[in-house]
């Protein structure tokens, strides 16, 4: 009977769930270590202090209010970024072409603004977040489409999609849809006042924040939760056995796809609407990118992705700092992240190799 | 590598000796106590069921393992082998179940860069030349200037057994050498392993399942159970209910159940149905199938006859070109919602392959059949729950040996596995049951639980239909038996008056 308790899952068996659950923290949080130890190495190499880069990226992320509010600015596209990863990373689809949603997003927001700018901001909002929300869907559920339909790799497609979104963004933003104002870098027509989306109260913070963890914890609830999510884990776990199950493997792709790319095309939205105030090629800040690194780090769960985006967003909140302080130019940060990412993708080979987090190897 | 005794050693087949050779991995004794002697030029079979510890003994003798004990005698000098390349340098391979050559490469350029010495620049020309001298020297030969992938399984292992000879071998162990091959097959490259050691170039450990190549090509037998050596002896002196006897042990294998009832009315009807194959070069062309509730249709062939790929159009993997498949009447297209009213399911080959999803855990691949319904309707909020509920009750009712219901699937033996997988697709109404090789690499117990649990839902009144490579398995548990033959349905007995060599003339195209 002893078997009995522990399949009952009572009590006693707290312990071994425990154990089991640490594996997903432990082994990236050692990969972030490792990677971090990499580029101690690296500033050694270039005479700099380790132990002052990590003082400054404290001090220029979390050592003020100033720099949370500047961190937790930027912890907002992240968020959206790192979903158009984790999602579809569920289906064992690999995307990483969230940047050309975040910028096609971008500029549809900045194309409806002159339409919008007489409609009450009640009504105008939403529309233009609906509509950056589906410009994304459409690209990422695009790349999705391919991989279904056509057998094409959905990471490759889904980069060169990006591409061309940067390219047409370009073309949008210096064509058609540029506001003649706009001269040393052409923009679409500036938002009117009442289409600005504020600060969460209380903070230098905009709203992109709250919606971002609220995508996440929406996110965590379509996968960990609902019947949807579940059947999603099959296909990523093994799509022959979905099939056999006789599940849309089809259309889940397609769904979380576009999903995914909505998310990202929010990152846009709001990059538009709090930031800019206009769509320009400053959308294609990058964030696209440090969302693969976030995702990959929170083992695609989107509750992990909230803490994990703050961290990222505080090296780049601190990245000024480290500019003026150390004298190392603005790319040691992405050397950073380079180290921390090949460690991650590493580390990833050491997942069930551990006796300590399998509970049934134990006293063997 | 450590050789006590004189050197150089004589030439020829080797003689090789454990000596209580014992392996603990932790508190757990994977091998215990082992004494087995293969004389030079003997061909010794190694029977045990799976976790036995045939494996973990051959790694030891092969240096992927340090034993905790025991020695390792080759020509009667004690050796001492840190790993696989001392192995290899002291003549001892080993042909693995699954291939291990380079399937784009020819048979030529995969014995060049299996040596350990092969030069940077190849001399291709000379190379050849001493290939052709090797060669000639064999008692068979495969095609030296074809690719790899272009040959035939049984090719294949020929090509792997002649690899080690290359490399001068002396001693073989081979890890079930015949389980991806044809019994034709099987038996030519046995029986050329055979000639080998009887002209005392190599001797043989082989591990196996099967008796009958036991019987036919081996001299001495040696049988493990539990890590420990149980019996042994000359394969002359020992039947088949005695090597199963010593293999299980005193808890012997449930008999399956008697059947009862006969066939109702047709529930699966396949008709002119025609698929593209795997190749995409040759054709399925099932012209008509037909089960009936109550009674198990067995579908023997030797594989990659078509099997496979019925199997796909049935789980709706595979689109028709023409044709249609009915499920009580009804057009079938194995979605979800269909497979739900009609109560299909499916029992796909290799379970963790097909049917699970490795990293999930028990629980969850236990409800992959039922997460979404509840009832009256599909379910929208996923019931965590009462998935765990149901999993622990069905775990407890199939006897899944897991150490609890959250360990990844992929962490269970087997046979477990396989229990699992049943324990999901047996529950509830079924009235229409499709399977594919059941039992393949699982241990006596249990095939003989899942074969009984198969009978019992043929006999609850489900129609089975059930494809399996092994003939014995469609023998004992079909009514009717057909057989497939490139792509198509070549032969149809019931069972009772099912004659073998008749059934073997049709797998094999004769007729």
């Amino acid at each position: 009977m002893a078997d009995q308790a522990v399949i009952g899952g009572s009590g006693a068996s707290l312990l071994p769930a425990l154990a089991r659950r640490s594996e997903a923290v432990v082994i990236p949080l050692a990969a972030l270590v490792v990677g971090f130890a990499i580029f101690a190495v690296f500033l050694l190499t270039q005479g700099k202090s380790p132990a002052d880069f990590l003082g400054l990226v404290w001090k220029g992320a979390y050592g003020s209010a100033f720099s949370w509010q500047n961190t937790l600015s930027r912890a907002a596209p992240l968020l959206f970024a790192a979903l158009c990863v984790a999602l579809p990373a569920r289906l064992g689809l690999v995307v990483i072409g969230g940047e050309g949603a975040i910028v096609l997003g971008g500029v549809a927001v900045g194309a409806l603004g002159p339409a919008m700018a007489h409609v009450p901001a009640f009504i105008a909002l939403p529309l233009m977040a609906a509509a950056a929300m589906s410009v994304g869907a459409v690209w990422i559920g695009a790349a999705g489409a391919l991989r279904h339909y056509r057998g094409v790799n959905e990471t490759i497609s889904s980069l060169l999609l990006a591409y061309i979104a940067i390219a047409l963004m370009n073309q949008l933003v210096e064509g058609p849809f540029r506001d003649p104002a706009s001269l040393n870098k052409p923009s679409t027509a500036p938002l009117a006042e009442s289409l600005r989306v504020g600060n969460l109260p209380g903070m230098d913070v905009h709203w992109g924040l709250a919606f971002g963890i609220l995508g996440c914890v929406v996110s965590w609830i379509l996968i960990d939760r609902t019947t949807w999510g579940f059947a999603a884990r099959i296909a990523g776990g093994n799509v022959r056995a979905a099939q056999v199950q006789g599940l849309p493997v089809g259309r889940l792709i397609l769904g979380f796809t576009a999903l995914a790319g909505g998310f990202a095309g929010l990152a846009g939205f709001f990059e538009v609407t709090a930031v800019h105030g206009s769509a320009n090629a400053s959308l294609a800040a990058g964030y696209g990118y440090t969302g693969i690194l976030i995702a990959f780090l929170a083992r695609h769960n989107p509750l992990a992705i909230i803490p994990v985006a703050i961290l990222l967003a505080g090296f780049g909140a601190a990245s000024g700092l480290i500019q003026r302080r150390m004298g190392l130019p603005d790319a040691t940060i992405l050397v950073l992240q380079g180290f921390v990412f090949l460690s991650i993708l590493i580390s990833d080979t050491f997942y069930g190799r551990y006796r300590i987090f399998a509970p049934e190897r134990w006293g063997r | 590598m450590t050789v006590i005794g004189e050197e150089p050693f004589p030439r020829g087949a080797l003689e090789v000796q454990t000596v209580g050779m014992t392996m603990r991995f932790g508190a757990f004794t994977a091998l215990d106590d082992v004494s087995i002697t293969v004389g030079a030029g003997s061909f010794h079979a190694l029977l045990g069921e799976n976790g036995a510890g045939k494996s973990t003994l051959v790694k030891c003798m092969m240096g992927f393992y340090h034993a905790t004990a025991g020695q390792m005698m080759l020509g009667r000098r004690e050796v001492k082998i840190h790993d696989p390349r001392d192995a290899h340098r002291l003549g001892l391979g080993m042909v693995y179940q699954h291939f291990t050559l380079v399937p784009s490469l020819t048979a030529a350029e995969n014995l060049v860069i299996s040596r350990h010495d092969t030069p940077a620049m190849i001399d291709w020309a000379r190379e050849k030349k001493a290939l052709d001298a090797f060669m000639s020297a064999m008692p068979f030969r495969v095609p030296l200037d074809q690719p790899v992938a272009r040959l035939a399984a049984g090719e294949k292992q020929k090509l792997e057994i002649l690899k080690q000879l290359y490399l001068g071998r002396r001693f073989l162990i081979l890890d079930e050498p015949t389980s991806v091959l044809t019994p034709d097959e099987a038996d030519e490259v046995l029986g050329h392993v055979r000639g080998l050691c009887e002209k005392g170039e190599i001797s043989v450990l082989m591990i196996t399942h099967k008796f009958r190549e036991v019987t036919a090509f081996a001299d001495e037998v040696s049988v493990l159970r539990r890590g420990r050596l149980v019996g042994q002896g000359r394969v002359g002196g020992l039947s088949h209910a005695e090597m199963a006897a010593m293999m299980i042990g005193a808890s012997a294998a449930r008999a399956p159940l008697p059947r009862e009832g006969a066939p109702g009315s047709a529930i699966l009807s396949v008709s002119g149905a025609k698929a593209r194959d795997r190749s995409g070069l040759k054709e399925i062309d099932i012209e008509s199938l037909t089960v009936r509730a109550g009674e198990i249709v067995g579908i023997a062939g030797i594989s990659g006859n078509g099997q496979m790929e019925l199997m796909e159009i049935l789980t709706g993997q595979r689109p028709l070109i023409a044709g249609e498949v009915e499920v009580e009447g009804k057009i079938y297209h194995a979605t979800r919602p269909e497979a739900l009213t009609l109560a299909v399911r499916y029992l796909p080959e290799e379970p963790l392959r097909n049917a699970c999803a490795g990293r999930m855990s028990v629980a969850e691949n236990i409800a992959f059949r039922s997460f979404d319904v509840n009832g009256v309707g599909r379910r929208f909020w996923l019931d965590g729950r009462g998935m765990r509920d149901k999993a622990g009750s069905l775990v407890e009712a199939f006897k899944v040996k897991t150490a609890s219901l959250d360990t990844p699937i992929a962490a269970l033996s087997g046979g477990n596995v396989q229990r699992a997988v049943l324990a999901r697709e047996l529950t509830g109404d079924v009235r229409l049951l499709v399977i594919s090789n059941p039992c393949f690499g699982l241990d006596f117990a249990a095939v003989a639980e899942i074969r009984s649990r198969i009978v019992a839902a043929r006999n609850a009144g489900a129609a089975v239909l059930l494809m399996s490579e092994d003939l014995d398995e469609v023998m004992e548990l079909s009514d009717r038996i057909l057989v497939m033959s490139e792509g198509r349905i070549a032969y149809e007995t019931p069972a009772a008056t099912a004659d073998l060599a008749t059934i073997g003339h049709h797998m094999g195209g004769h007729a």
